[in-house]
C-alpha cells in the first residue's frame, strides 16, 4: 500500500518487503527496435555499459515511463501501469546525467533540505550550495545535487544515468560510497557507466547493451 | 452632435502624414517607406472590402449569413494562431489547440454582453453581433498566440527541467506549472497594459471613434469600459483555456513529456 504524502511516499514494512524486486520484461520503444530484460533486486546494484548511442539511457527512460514504449516494468507484484506515473517515478527514481533545474536556490528542489544537509556532508560538499543558484555552480556540483535531490525522495530504486561522469576521481569515490551505503539500506540501483573499475567496484551484476540487444557478463 | 462625414479627399490628407513618413524614410535612408506604403494599401482595401461586406450583410439582414460569417471570422483567427506558432503540433491540435480556446472564449463572452449589456440587440442581429465578436475574438486571438507560442518555446527549452520534476514524481501539471503561468503572464500582458493605460496615457481607439462620430464622451467612456471588461474576460478565459490545453497536448496520459509531437516551423 503507498501512502502519499505531499510529494513523498511512504512505504509500511509489508511494502517494502513486497517490493522486493525491480522486474522489466520485454522493454523496448517500439516493435523495430530491441527489447530488454532484466531484473534488480532491491539492496543491490546491477550496472550497464555498452558503446554510445546503444540505448543505455532510453533503457532507463522506458523503465522510468519517460518514454513511451512496449513491454512490462513491475516493483514486486506492482505493476507499473497499475498506478499513476508519478507515484511509479517516486518509487523508481530516474537522474539524467545532466538534470535540470527549475527554480532557486537549489534548497528548494530539496523535499527534505535536512536530509539533504546530510548527504552534502557526506559527499564532502558545502552546506552554502543550498543557498546557491543551480546555474552558478559547476556541472560536478550540479551532478552531485541532483543524486541528492533523488535520495532525499527515498525511492525504492534508482536509475542513475554516468552518475559520475562530471567527477574528479576522489569526488567520484565519495559518490560510490554513498551509493553503497543506500544500497545496504535496500535501496536497488541501476547504474548506467563507462568506466570499468567503477563498475568493478559497485556492481553485483552487469550487463552490456549493444546493438544486438542486453547480454549478462560474467566477471 | 452629428458626425462628420468623411470624404475622398479628407481620407487622401490624412495619408499626407504618412507620405511625409515616407519622405523622411527616404532621406534619412530608413529604408521602411516600401513596408510603411504596402501595409497602408493593404489596410485602405481590406477595410474598404470589409465595410463593402458588412454593408450587404447589414443590409440583408440574415441569421444564417451572420451565422456564417462568425463563423468564417473564427476559422480566420484560428489559422492566425497556428501560422504564429513556432513549434507546432500535428493531427487535431494542429489547429485544435488554437481554435478550441478561441471559440469558447469568444463565443461565451460575446453571448454574455448579448444576453445582459447589449440584451436590447436582437441575437444575430448582424450590426451588433459581428463587430462585437470580431473586437473580443481578435483579442482573444493575440492573448492566445502569444501565451502558446510562449509556452511551447518554453517548453523546448526547458525540457531537462520538466523532466527532471517528472522523474521526481511531480504530475504534468505541476513540472510544467511554472511555465505554463509565465505563458499566461505573456498572454494576458498586451490587454493589462491596454487596460492599465486606458483614459490616462491614450484615449482606446473605440472611444476615440464613438467621440469623432459625435457620441457623448462619458456614453463613450461607457461603451470602453464595457468593452475593456469584455475584452479582458475573454482573452484571459482563453488564454487559461490554451495553456492548460497545450499541458495535456504536449504530455500524454502517463505524464510523459511528448516534444515528438512537436515540428519546428521552417
Amino acid at each position: 500500500m503507498l501512502h502519499v504524502v505531499d510529494r513523498k511516499v511512504a512505504y509500511s514494512p509489508v511494502d517494502i518487503a513486497a517490493a522486493e524486486s525491480l522486474v522489466v520484461e520485454n522493454l523496448s520503444r517500439g516493435n523495430d527496435h530491441p527489447a530488454f530484460s532484466l531484473t534488480v533486486v532491491a539492496g543491490s546494484c546491477v550496472a550497464i555499459s555498452g558503446p554510445s548511442g546503444s540505448g543505455k539511457s532510453t533503457l532507463l527512460r522506458l523503465i522510468a515511463d519517460l518514454d513511451p514504449g512496449t513491454g512490462t516494468a513491475r516493483v514486486g507484484d506492482l505493476k507499473r501501469e497499475t498506478i499513476p506515473a508519478n507515484q511509479w517515478r517516486r518509487l523508481v527514481t530516474y537522474v539524467a546525467a545532466d538534470s535540470g533545474w527549475w527554480t532557486s536556490p537549489v534548497s528548494a528542489h530539496m523535499s527534505d533540505p535536512d536530509a539533504a544537509q546530510h548527504l552534502l556532508a557526506e559527499l564532502g560538499m558545502s552546506e552554502t550550495l543550498m543557498k546557491a543558484t543551480p546555474e552558478n555552480i559547476s556541472s560536478g556540483e550540479r551532478q552531485r545535487l541532483a543524486l541528492v535531490r533523488a535520495l532525499v525522495q527515498r525511492p525504492r530504486f534508482l536509475l542513475l544515468d554516468e552518475p559520475t561522469s562530471a567527477l574528479d576521481p576522489e569526488s567520484t569515490l565519495k559518490v560510490e560510497k554513498l551509493l553503497m551505503r543506500v544500497k545496504r539500506e535496500g535501496t536497488g540501483l541501476l547504474v548506467v557507466s563507462h568506466d570499468p573499475a567503477q563498475i568493478a567496484r559497485i556492481a553485483d551484476r552487469r550487463y552490456m547493451l549493444s546493438h544486438a540487444g542486453l547480454a549478462e557478463v560474467t566477471p | 452632435m452629428t458626425p462628420i462625414n468623411l470624404s475622398v479627399i479628407d481620407l487622401l490628407l490624412a495619408a499626407l502624414s504618412l507620405v511625409i513618413a515616407s519622405g523622411l524614410s527616404i532621406l534619412l535612408t530608413l529604408n521602411i517607406h516600401r513596408s510603411l506604403a504596402i501595409a497602408a494599401l493593404r489596410m485602405v482595401a481590406q477595410l474598404l472590402l470589409v465595410g463593402l461586406m458588412l454593408r450587404y450583410v447589414f443590409t440583408i439582414s440574415s441569421p444564417a449569413v451572420t451565422l456564417l460569417v462568425l463563423a468564417a471570422m473564427i476559422v480566420a483567427a484560428t489559422y492566425e494562431v497556428y501560422s504564429r506558432q513556432q513549434f507546432r503540433f500535428g493531427g487535431w491540435k494542429r489547429f485544435g489547440l488554437g481554435g478550441l480556446p478561441i471559440t469558447i472564449a469568444t463565443v461565451f463572452v460575446t453571448g454574455l454582453a448579448l444576453t445582459t449589456a447589449l440584451r436590447e440587440a436582437a441575437w444575430l442581429d448582424p450590426q451588433h453581433t459581428i463587430p462585437l465578436l470580431g473586437i473580443i475574438l481578435g483579442n482573444v486571438m493575440n492573448g492566445t498566440s502569444l501565451a502558446l507560442n510562449a509556452m511551447l518555446t518554453s517548453v523546448q527549452r526547458e525540457k531537462r527541467a520538466i523532466e527532471a520534476r517528472l522523474s521526481l514524481g511531480d504530475d504534468r501539471y505541476l513540472a510544467l506549472g511554472g511555465i505554463r503561468v509565465s505563458a499566461t503572464h505573456n498572454g494576458l500582458i498586451p490587454v493589462i497594459n491596454q487596460m492599465a493605460g486606458a483614459g490616462i496615457i491614450v484615449l482606446p481607439g473605440i472611444m476615440t471613434g464613438q467621440i469623432l462620430a459625435g457620441m457623448d464622451p462619458l456614453d463613450a467612456a461607457r461603451y470602453q469600459i464595457l468593452l475593456m471588461l469584455l475584452l479582458a474576460g475573454a482573452g484571459t478565459i482563453g488564454v487559461i483555456a490554451a495553456t492548460q490545453l497545450c499541458v495535456v497536448a504536449i504530455t500524454d496520459e502517463r505524464h510523459r513529456l511528448r516534444l515528438d509531437r512537436l515540428t519546428a516551423r521552417n
